[in-house]
C-alpha cells in the first residue's frame, strides 16, 4: 500500500514534461491531479521508472473563450470547471455533471487533462467530452495533433493517446444558443462511479427534434454515443412512441457488465430509464429556453 | 533513482525542511517524518477519507499526494485546530453532539468541514451529508457528525450575518 520507488522530474514546461516522458521510453507516468494514479501507484498496479509531475508547468490551469471554442487547460482542476461561469453559462450539462465528480477532496486535486488521460469508463468527463464533441489537442516531440474524442476512448483506461503523448489542451465547440439539456446518474453514493449515467443535448427545428446527442456511460468499456437512439429520434415530433422506441434502441445497443456493484441486466434496464428522463427534462428546458 | 531530496514545507503555521523519498506520501511524511500522528491513514487509495489535509486552503487526500510534491506549500493538520483545552468551534459542535465514537475518522470528518464551511453555505443537510459523502465513519451511523456540522454551520452563518449588520 505504498508506491514502488522511482524517479521523480517537477517539469517546468511542456517541452521538458514531452522530453522526459520520451526519454523514459514507456515506461514513464506524467502525473498531475494523481486521483487516480495514486492510487494504482499505491497499489503497485504500475511501476513507473520515472513520474513527471506537470503541476509546477505554469499557465496549463486555464478556462478560456477562443470565440467558436471554450479552450480548457489539462491542469483545470474538477472544482474549476465546477465553480466556472463560462463553463456554467456555455455548457449547463457540463456544470452539472461536475457535481457528480467524486468528493470535494477529490475535485479540489483531479484535473481534466487527468480523467480524460485515465478514462476510466465510468468517470464524468470523459463522457461528457464526447457529448461535447471535444478535439484532445496532444504534444509529443513530433509536434502537436488533435484527436476528436469520438477517436479517443478505446477501451477502459486505454486512450489514442501514445507513448510520449501529453495531453495539453481540451477545445469544447460552443452550443447553440437555448440548446436543451439534462444529465442524469444513478450511483451506490453520491461521489461514486456512476452505476450508469445519460447525458442529453438537443436543439429543435420547428417541433421536430434536431441537433441531437445522446451521451452514456456505465454500459461497456468506454463511453458512448447512442447513435441508433438519436437517429431514432432526429426529425420527428417528440412524443412517447419515438421516446419508447429510442430507450429500447439504447438497450439493445448497450453491453454492460456484471461487476460487485450491479448486474448487467439492471444497468442495461437503468440506463433506459435515465435516457428516457434525460430526453423528457432536455425537451422541456428547451422548449422553455425557445418560448 | 533519484536521491532523497529536501522539501521545505509549513504545517500549522511551522517551516519544516525534511529530506524525502520521491515515493514518500503526504500522510507517511505528516506522521512518520513530523511526528503529526493526528493525520489518520486507513484506506491508502483515496476513498475513506480519513487523512484529509488542507494544502493551500484546500481539502486534500494525504495519502494521494507526495511530500516532495509540496515543497512552497502550506498544509493545515488537525493538530492546528485547537487544542484541548481551547477546542476549535468545529472540534467544539462534535464534541457537544457526540460525533465520533472511536474517533479514527474525526480528523478527516473535521479537515473536510473546515473546507466546506469555506466553500459552501451549507444551507440544509443534504448539503452536509453531501459535503461530507467522502468520509466514511463505522461507528456513529453519521447523525450525530451532520448535527453537529449543522451547529458549526449556522454558528458561521450567524457570525457572517452579525458582522454584515454590524
Amino acid at each position: 500500500m505504498k508506491p514502488p520507488p522511482f524517479d521523480y522530474l517537477a517539469a517546468d514546461c511542456v517541452e521538458a514534461a514531452v522530453q522526459a516522458l520520451a526519454g523514459a521510453g514507456g515506461d514513464g507516468k506524467l502525473i498531475a491531479g494523481g486521483q487516480s494514479l495514486m492510487p494504482m501507484l499505491n497499489f503497485r498496479l504500475l511501476r513507473p521508472s520515472i513520474l513527471i509531475d506537470i503541476n509546477r508547468i505554469p499557465d496549463l490551469a486555464y478556462i478560456r473563450d477562443d470565440g467558436n471554442e471554450i479552450c480548457i487547460g489539462p491542469l483545470a482542476r474538477h472544482r474549476m470547471l465546477e465553480t466556472s461561469d463560462v463553463i456554467a453559462r456555455q455548457f449547463p450539462v457540463l456544470h452539472e455533471a461536475m457535481g457528480y465528480v467524486a468528493h470535494l477532496a477529490i475535485r479540489n486535486r483531479g484535473t481534466i487533462g487527468g480523467s480524460l488521460s485515465h478514462a476510466d469508463p465510468a468517470a464524468e468527463l470523459p463522457m461528457m467530452s464526447l457529448l461535447l464533441d471535444a478535439c484532445l489537442v496532444v504534444q509529443s516531440l513530433s509536434g502537436r495533433r488533435t484527436i476528436t474524442a469520438r477517436d479517443f476512448f478505446l477501451g477502459a483506461l486505454t486512450t489514442a493517446l501514445e507513448e510520449g503523448d501529453m495531453l495539453v489542451e481540451v477545445r469544447l465547440p460552443k452550443l447553440p444558443k437555448g440548446t436543451g439539456w439534462a444529465f442524469e446518474e444513478v450511483a451506490r453514493r453520491s461521489g461514486d462511479f456512476a452505476l450508469a449515467s445519460v447525458a442529453v443535448i438537443i436543439g429543435s427545428d420547428g417541433d421536430r427534434i434536431s441537433d441531437l446527442r445522446i451521451g452514456m456511460m456505465g454500459i461497456g468499456e468506454t463511453p458512448m454515443r447512442a447513435l441508433d437512439a438519436e437517429r431514432i429520434l432526429t426529425g420527428q415530433r417528440y412524443s412517447e412512441a419515438t421516446v419508447t422506441a429510442a430507450v429500447e434502441a439504447i438497450r439493445a445497443a448497450v453491453e454492460p457488465n456484471t461487476d460487485l456493484h450491479a448486474s448487467a441486466e439492471y444497468r442495461r434496464h437503468l440506463v433506459g430509464v435515465l435516457a428516457q428522463q434525460a430526453l423528457a427534462r432536455a425537451w422541456a428546458r428547451l422548449r422553455e429556453a425557445t418560448q | 533513482m533519484t536521491e532523497p531530496v529536501i522539501v521545505r514545507v509549513n504545517v500549522n503555521g511551522v517551516e519544516y525542511a525534511r529530506r524525502v523519498e520521491p515515493r514518500l506520501l503526504l500522510s507517511d511524511f505528516l506522521r512518520n517524518d513530523l511526528g503529526l500522528t493526528g493525520t489518520h491513514v486507513g484506506c491508502e487509495h483515496g476513498v475513506c477519507g480519513a487523512c484529509t489535509v488542507l494544502v493551500n486552503g484546500d481539502s486534500v487526500r494525504s495519502c494521494l499526494l507526495l511530500a516532495i510534491q509540496l515543497d512552497g506549500a502550506k498544509v493545515e493538520t488537525v493538530e492546528g485546530l485547537g487544542t484541548a483545552q481551547a477546542l476549535h468551534s468545529v472540534q467544539k459542535a462534535f464534541h457537544e453532539h457526540h460525533a465520533l465514537q472511536c474517533g479514527f475518522c474525526t480528523p478527516g470528518m473535521l479537515m473536510t468541514t473546515i473546507d466546506l464551511l469555506r466553500k459552501s453555505p451549507l444551507a440544509n443537510d443534504e448539503d452536509i451529508r453531501e459535503g461530507l459523502s467522502g468520509n466514511l465513519c463505522r461507528c456513529t451511523g453519521y447523525q450525530n457528525i451532520v448535527r453537529a456540522v449543522r451547529q458549526a454551520a449556522d454558528q458561521l452563518n450567524t457570525l457572517a450575518t452579525d458582522e454584515a449588520i454590524s
